[in-house]
């Protein structure tokens, strides 16, 4: 009695903790509401299944537990009911599957004429490069990575010319334009996360990955690394400022890029500190302090 | 193979090999020590992963303390913290579910319940033993040289495993992969003796669909792990070659600390492949052996036969077999291919059928039972509820697009810690309740027991249900600590403190059961033969607990399957394995046609 009061309780509790709880997903800022509309259908579709298993199993343990003289039922299988439920189950699988294919199909086809910009990851913070006024991001290799050129870029190469470089924990993007975040890290797995746009990727040393979303929202986000990458791992933080147009473009105007930064010693004195200091716990403190600054 | 064959009586084929010869111990140090007998490793195997499990366990209470209490306990360093979650993590996945549920379990249950003398290679299931047990003894080793053990995340994931910014990148990372490559070596010699028990040493008339489903999950899982952990192996040499001679497997070109390294060409995605490979099915090699033993514990504690028993042999199969085409589920976010998504989602969804047949059918073999609410069923019941709600979890994360806001969130630690850590934790419990009075002729303590069910299924479920909020809400897994986030509400870190305090409670009250298992061993009730009135061949032992050899001077001849639970017609509610057909039994098979 007591049990089956139990599991049934546990699967009450469980649907009013669902609800009651203050802890949901944060207001959204892009355009992936079909990411949340598809968790809202696996939580409905898991939900009933859940208390329908639960509580046939409390029934059960109400209904049948052993009293003098009950004797089980021998039924060794009820092909009719096994069918039944392969069937049911099958079309619930389907109605997970079908949306979740769908929107997986968005998620990987970025639209034409979104706006590319490159977030790098290195040991413990991110730093950005828009591609500057031909829209076009010149090309890297992690070989030419030095003091002078922290993003490693080819300095014969004219798209990289007049790369915009932000040597600073925090990107800016205009409001309701379609972006190509492309992903690029110089050591370790990072991953580039904001859970306002729900999207995310790995940044993987040796390669460059991406995904897109459209920012819907004006104001500013917190970064968070997604993916173990060290010790400072969890001080590896970032933020988005997404505002209208005009402010966008007023900030694109203050940074330098690439060539101005290569010609002025006194600039590039300024930007050099992305690649990590050595000692692990100093770089903890130094990205610590850094962050505290920018704030 | 039908069920007609199951559940029948027919003709004993005769006894076509000699019987085997036995490995007699002639010594106290061959008898207890390096004993060949089965169930003497089997008790080696269970004492060593417990002691294993419980290191694990100690560090989940240290990483909890940091999570509760952030900046309250100085003595934990970022870089401790993540040594922490990293062999939490191994520990409890490799050393000690995968050792105790198929080095314990399948140890102690194959021979004995197939009919089986001993294992068919003694001496070799003997080495797998030591071998298991000097891995754990290098993993743990890694805590005491210089740099202490890996903090790569049980993952492993290059390039950070091998580079100086993870701690334990010294020592610590190279110990951990020469601990899994022995722990491989090991398991290997005892899989091959489980596999090879199963199909050639079942006795007389114990064909394939008689064999209770406990065997059928140790089976199944043991090739599996037969068949993954190669994959693991492979990665994990490779890795030392990275480390060590310089190779490039799995290192392209970087700059690490500002400072060019000397690698080049090689892919941090394949180590990640080779990982799931066998990761992946990893899960199934924990959660089948779980599978098999609740369907096992549910049918003798409910007086019923397992429903619909050839389903659920086909589904452990298929299970089994689908768990090597799901792997990079584990990826979405990885960086591969995108279109790898379509077709992973798709395999990773269908193998939800026929879990959830398995499901089904556990809940109605209690339907019309007469359900005995013993210690056994009540950590089976605490499974089919931890279960399911873990199994529901991974129908989000098996779908890219809700993958991708939840991987490397706290969601995707309360899923994989529900479904399992938990539940397989609960079918380990009710399995050491059920089979205890076989091992050492003596019942557990009941009250203590029941104290030790709702502590710790009530426990684990109020520590893991809310965390999947937490990663809902976008708070990231392996992080130290928060610091200043903006999304993340007081509330949070007070669920974060309650969490930890529950956690340290079910901690504490397993001393509860350690202290059962201890005292029942002198001081328990007296089990005598076959105390749940089983049909199964390991309680119809010549002694109890049974003695080297298993079985007195004949072996037990097989003529019905082992769920023979209520039959009609007869006045006792079970009728074990060996007992042969009656005649009032083959009238009652000619009246009820369906039942052939």
């Amino acid at each position: 009695m007591i049990v089956a009061l139990m599991l049934a309780l546990v699967a009450i509790a469980t649907v009013v903790f669902h609800f009651m709880s203050p802890w949901w997903w944060t207001p959204i800022a892009s355009n992936w509401g079909n990411i949340d509309n598809t968790i809202m259908i696996t939580f409905w579709i898991t939900g009933v299944v859940f208390i329908a298993v639960i509580g046939f199993t409390a029934y059960c343990v109400f209904a049948f537990r052993h009293k003098e003289g009950r004797k089980a039922l021998y039924e060794p299988e009820n092909t009719k009911l096994e069918v039944w439920l392969t069937g049911l189950t099958t079309v619930g699988v389907a109605a997970l599957l079908a949306p979740g294919l769908f929107v997986w199909g968005q998620f990987i086809t970025v639209p034409d004429g979104a706006a590319e910009f490159e977030v790098m990851g290195a040991q413990w913070a991110f730093t950005y490069r828009y591609p500057g006024k031909d829209g076009v991001l010149g090309t890297t290799d992690v070989k030419n990575i030095n003091s002078d050129n922290p993003f490693g870029l080819n300095k014969n190469d004219p798209n990289g010319q007049d790369d915009l470089l932000i040597d600073s924990d925090e990107a800016h993007l205009p409001i309701d334009k379609p972006v190509k975040v492309l992903l690029r890290s110089i050591d370790v797995l990072h991953n580039f996360y904001t859970p306002q746009f729900r999207v995310k990727m790995d940044m993987v040393p040796g390669m460059i990955t991406y995904y897109w979303f459209t920012p819907t929202r004006t104001g500013t986000f917190d970064v968070l690394c997604f993916e173990l990458c060290g010790t400072g791992h969890y001080n590896m933080r970032g933020s988005v400022v997404v505002e209208e147009d005009g402010d966008y473009e007023a900030w694109l105007a203050k940074q330098s890029t690439f060539a101005q930064l290569q010609s002025d010693p006194a600039k590039r004195l300024a930007k050099t500190t992305t690649p990590a200091l050595p000692v692990i716990g100093q770089h903890v403190a130094a990205a610590g302090d850094q962050r505290g600054a920018a704030r | 193979m039908s069920i007609h064959a199951a559940t029948k009586p027919e003709h004993i084929p005769p006894a076509e090999i000699a019987e085997m010869d036995l490995y007699h111990a002639h010594s106290w140090w061959t008898k207890y020590v390096f004993s060949q007998d089965a169930k003497v490793i089997a008790i080696q195997y269970s004492g060593t992963a417990i002691a294993i499990g419980l290191v694990g366990l100690v560090l989940s209470w240290l990483m909890r303390l940091q999570l509760g209490f952030p900046e309250s306990f100085s003595f934990i360093s970022p870089e401790m913290y993540y040594q922490f979650i990293t062999m939490h993590g191994m520990i409890m996945v490799v050393y000690l579910l995968t050792a105790l549920f198929l080095g314990g379990f399948g140890n102690y249950l194959i021979p004995l319940m197939v009919g089986a003398r001993d294992m068919v290679f003694p001496y070799v299931n003997m080495l797998s033993f030591w071998v298991y047990l000097i891995a754990v003894l290098v993993l743990v080793a890694s805590f005491f040289v210089p740099g202490g053990p890996t903090g790569a995340g049980w993952t492993l994931y290059p390039p950070q495993a091998i580079l100086s910014g993870t701690p334990g990148s010294d020592g610590g990372i190279i110990l951990m992969l020469v601990s899994l490559a022995l722990f491989i070596i090991g398991f290997t010699m005892g899989g091959l003796n489980y596999v090879v028990t199963v199909l050639q040493a079942r006795t007389r008339g114990m064909t394939l669909m008689r064999l209770p489903l406990s065997v059928w999950g140790i089976f199944t899982a043991t090739v599996l792990a037969l068949l993954a952990f190669p994959a693991l192996f492979v990665g994990a040499v490779m890795m030392i070659f990275d480390r060590l001679l310089g190779t490039s497997f799995f290192m392209p070109s970087i700059v690490a600390m500002g400072e060019q390294l000397q690698y080049g060409g090689g892919s941090p995605i394949l180590f990640q492949h080779l990982f799931w490979f066998f990761g992946h099915p990893e899960v199934y090699i924990v959660a089948l052996p779980a599978f098999g033993i609740v369907s096992d514990l549910l049918a003798v504690h409910a007086r019923r036969n397992i429903f619909g028993y050839q389903m659920m042999v086909w589904a452990i199969v298929i299970i089994g077999a689908l768990s090597f085409i799901v792997w990079a589920h584990h990826m979405y976010v990885s960086g591969m291919h995108p279109y790898f998504g379509f077709f992973f989602a798709t395999s990773t969804l269908i193998i939800a059928v026929p879990t959830a047949l398995k499901v089904y059918n556990w809940t109605l073999t209690l339907w019309r039972g007469d359900i005995h609410l013993t210690l056994p069923m009540l950590f089976a019941l605490g499974f089919i509820v931890t279960f399911v709600n873990g199994g529901i979890t991974g129908l989000f994360l098996g779908n890219p697009v809700v993958d991708i806001p939840l991987s490397d969130t706290m969601f995707v630690v309360a899923h994989f810690h529900m479904v399992m850590g938990v539940a397989p934790l609960m079918v380990i419990f009710g399995a050491i309740y059920h089979w205890y009075p076989l091992i050492t002729g003596r019942m557990l303590d009941e009250a203590m027991g029941k104290f030790h069910f709702w502590v710790t299924f009530l426990g684990a479920y109020a520590i893991f249900l809310p965390l999947h909020y937490l990663g809902l809400l976008g708070v990231p897994r392996r992080y130290f600590e928060m610091g200043e986030t903006t999304f993340i509400p007081e509330s949070a870190h007070t669920l974060n403190e309650f969490v930890t305090v529950i956690a340290l409670l079910v901690g504490f009250s397993q001393i509860v059961f350690m202290y059962n298992l201890y005292r029942s061993y002198s001081k328990g009730k007296m089990a005598g033969h076959n105390p749940w009135k089983a049909t199964t061949l390991e309680w119809q032992t010549a002694e109890v607990p049974p003695g080297h050899g298993n079985f007195g001077d004949t072996l037990p001849v097989v003529y019905r399957w082992a769920y023979a639970y209520s039959i009609p017609g007869h006045d006792q509610d079970f009728i074990p394995q060996n007992v042969p057909p009656t005649a009032a039994e083959d009238r009652w098979e000619a009246a009820n046609p369906s039942h052939k």
